[in-house]
């Protein structure tokens, strides 16, 4: 298939339309603000949906009711605003609703700055709603992989009943790279919503969408049902690319813009004569917890890095079980880190082993 | 010959509302309107939090349950993507006038085509009788033991005159449930809202004066009475909006 020259944004837009999306909910945030421009060309050219909020929470409570009426729904935001949109995605979750998040990262706390940054791994893959749920999260490190991703997290949605995030920084959004817009996604079988509110003349009883639990015994049992579907999405929905560890001195780990930076840093090492693989989380949740099973006992540690001050590290803690030396080196504020900053901190990375 | 029976858009279950609560006369209310204009089986609802978040139990159609305040933009997102359908929420004051005031109002500044149907008992019923924005000046809730005071609470939002200044909506009345008269008064407005929303008009709004006789420390009988006496003085009954009426 021939490929385009689109910009990270504009491609989600045409990713959103291509994977069947029926309607977008959504409220001004830099830098995401060509995802809404573009669909709401695209989605009404089309007769589909799309609203202008008047908040990030009103947003996420439109994607509620629209996806609990049984549409293809998503909505897409940045740092401060996903962090309005967090009562929503735990209603979601809650209610076992899909329904597809883009957040694109900017530095923060609070109002912070609007340049990329990887500052809100613990908000997309903790989550700041209340309670027992997780959110599948994806993080892109290319704009063809972003729209693959894009495709396939509508579809992941709607298997599991549960908000799927694809979570990028300005980066991804902004630079333009050569996609291949129609590449397949993995068929799955997707059951009818049958659960979907369209009145009770178009289906058998009466469909209600709802998380409410005063029976303590009956919120037990749904907190216990939402964890083996968890389990079952860590099964089956781990992505992540591994790159040269079998025989690494050391192991890079970092994920998305970062991964991209730091697959420089590996060629210049490589010329040094260090051998230096990566692992690259792709879902950040279900995290890939077995690929660090893959680095062989002679490696001298892992490095991480991130654009945060620390926050895929401690996943990797846990991963790694005090097998290896952990190092991190991360930027933040919205500061990119240049690749010699990362072939630094593998020469120095005594320096840079964090204390546990 | 039957004289009466009851609605097929009430549920077969027991309510958990309070002796003297008036929500069961208007859960009847919309469920006869909801029967008689033939739309029970197209209806999809929206239950908010507060003492009617179990709507969704009582009235027979489809319902989902929104977060706090959030029922006007779930049912926006409900209505865009099934236009043919009717889409109404079931608030309190404090859900739609205070904690999901700006849903409310830019749904019905969109035109959204659906009807709220909102009850307004000047306090929260549920948590306890905390104030509310409707809480009458002087009277005493469990967060304003003192009686709300204007300097200190500021004074009862007057949510039906809000929300006919919206170009949006189509149709704004308040009705009261204290006495006989006045239920056949709401249920003709509860049917006028669901009618324009059926013939495209815009946002419909129907706030129904209501009773809290265990929050109000009062019996059934009183409560009705200071529903008349105290809350129709603040809020005038009648209608505020009406697209059609023109004078």
């Amino acid at each position: 298939m021939s490929k385009v020259l689109i910009k990270g944004n504009e491609a989600i837009a045409l990713a959103a339309v291509a994977a069947g999306c029926d309607a977008f909910f959504g409220y001004p945030i830099t830098p995401q603000n060509e995802i809404p421009e573009y669909l709401s060309k695209y989605l009404t050219e089309k007769g589909r949906v799309f609203v202008q909020a008047e908040s990030e929470v009103a947003a996420i409570n439109m994607v509620y009711g629209a996806a609990g009426a049984g549409a293809r729904v998503m909505t897409s935001s940045s740092s401060v605003g996903i962090a309005l949109k967090q009562e929503g995605i735990s209603y979601l979750a809650g209610a076992e609703l899909p329904c597809v998040i883009v957040s694109v990262m900017r530095a923060g706390p609070g109002l912070g700055g609007i340049q990329p940054s990887q500052g809100d791994y613990f908000q997309a893959t903790r989550g700041g709603g209340n309670g027992d749920y997780h959110t599948i999260v994806f993080a892109p490190e290319s704009i063809q992989e972003t729209v693959d991703l894009m495709k396939e997290a509508f579809d992941i949605a709607d298997t599991y009943r549960n908000p799927v995030m694809i979570l990028a920084d300005g980066l991804i959004g902004q630079m333009m790279e050569s996609v291949d817009m129609d590449k397949p996604i993995k068929k799955r079988d997707i059951k009818p919503k049958t659960y979907a509110t369209i009145g009770t003349d178009f289906h058998e009883g009466r469909n209600i969408i709802n998380s409410l639990g005063l029976d303590p015994v009956f919120q037990e049992n749904h907190n216990k049902d939402l964890q083996a579907k968890y389990n079952l999405v860590k099964k089956n929905e781990i992505k992540v690319e591994v790159i040269d560890v079998e025989d690494a001195d050391y192991v890079i780990v970092a994920y998305g813009t970062v991964a991209r930076i730091a697959r420089s840093a590996m060629e210049a090492l490589k010329e040094k004569g260090i051998k230096v693989g990566m692992i690259r989380p792709i879902s950040l949740w279900p995290y890939p917890r077995k690929a660090f099973d893959l680095v062989p006992k002679t490696c001298k540690g892992l490095l991480v890095t991130e654009m945060s001050m620390g926050q895929m590290l401690e996943d990797v803690l846990i991963s790694n079980q005090g097998r290896f030396k952990v190092g991190f080196y991360g930027r933040a504020g919205g500061m990119v880190p240049e690749p010699e900053e990362i072939v630094d901190a593998i020469l120095n990375f005594e320096d840079k082993v964090v204390e546990i | 010959m039957i004289r009466y029976e009851k609605s097929k858009g009430l549920t077969d279950v027991h309510t958990h509302y309070c002796p003297g609560c008036t929500h069961g006369i208007l859960h009847k209310l919309v469920a006869e309107v909801l029967e008689e204009l033939g739309i029970l089986g197209k209806s999809v609802g929206i239950a908010s939090v507060g003492c009617s978040v179990f709507s969704y139990e009582y009235i027979n159609t489809d319902f989902q349950q929104a977060p706090h305040g959030r029922a006007c933009a779930t049912a926006t997102g409900i209505k865009r993507v099934l236009p043919d359908r009717v889409v109404f929420t079931y608030q309190g004051d404090g859900d739609f006038g205070s904690i999901g005031i700006a849903e409310a109002i830019h749904a019905a500044n969109r035109g959204e085509l659906i009807t709220a149907i909102v009850a307004n008992n000047a306090t929260y019923g549920m948590t306890g009788g905390q104030m509310a924005p409707t809480t009458l000046l002087g009277q005493v809730s469990t967060t304003s033991q003192q009686g709300r005071q204007k300097d200190v609470h500021g004074s009862p939002l007057h949510i039906s005159e809000i929300f006919a200044q919206i170009e949006g909506a189509a149709y704004v009345e308040r009705v009261s449930l204290h006495d006989i008269p006045n239920i056949r008064k709401a249920k003709k407005a509860i049917k006028k809202a669901f009618t324009y929303q059926l013939e495209k008009k815009g946002f419909t709004m129907i706030e129904v004066i209501s009773t809290c006789p265990v929050n109000w420390g009062m019996k059934p009988r009183e409560a009705l009475d200071w529903a008349r006496d105290h809350m129709i003085p603040v809020y005038p009954l009648g209608v505020y909006k009406d697209v059609e009426h023109h004078d």
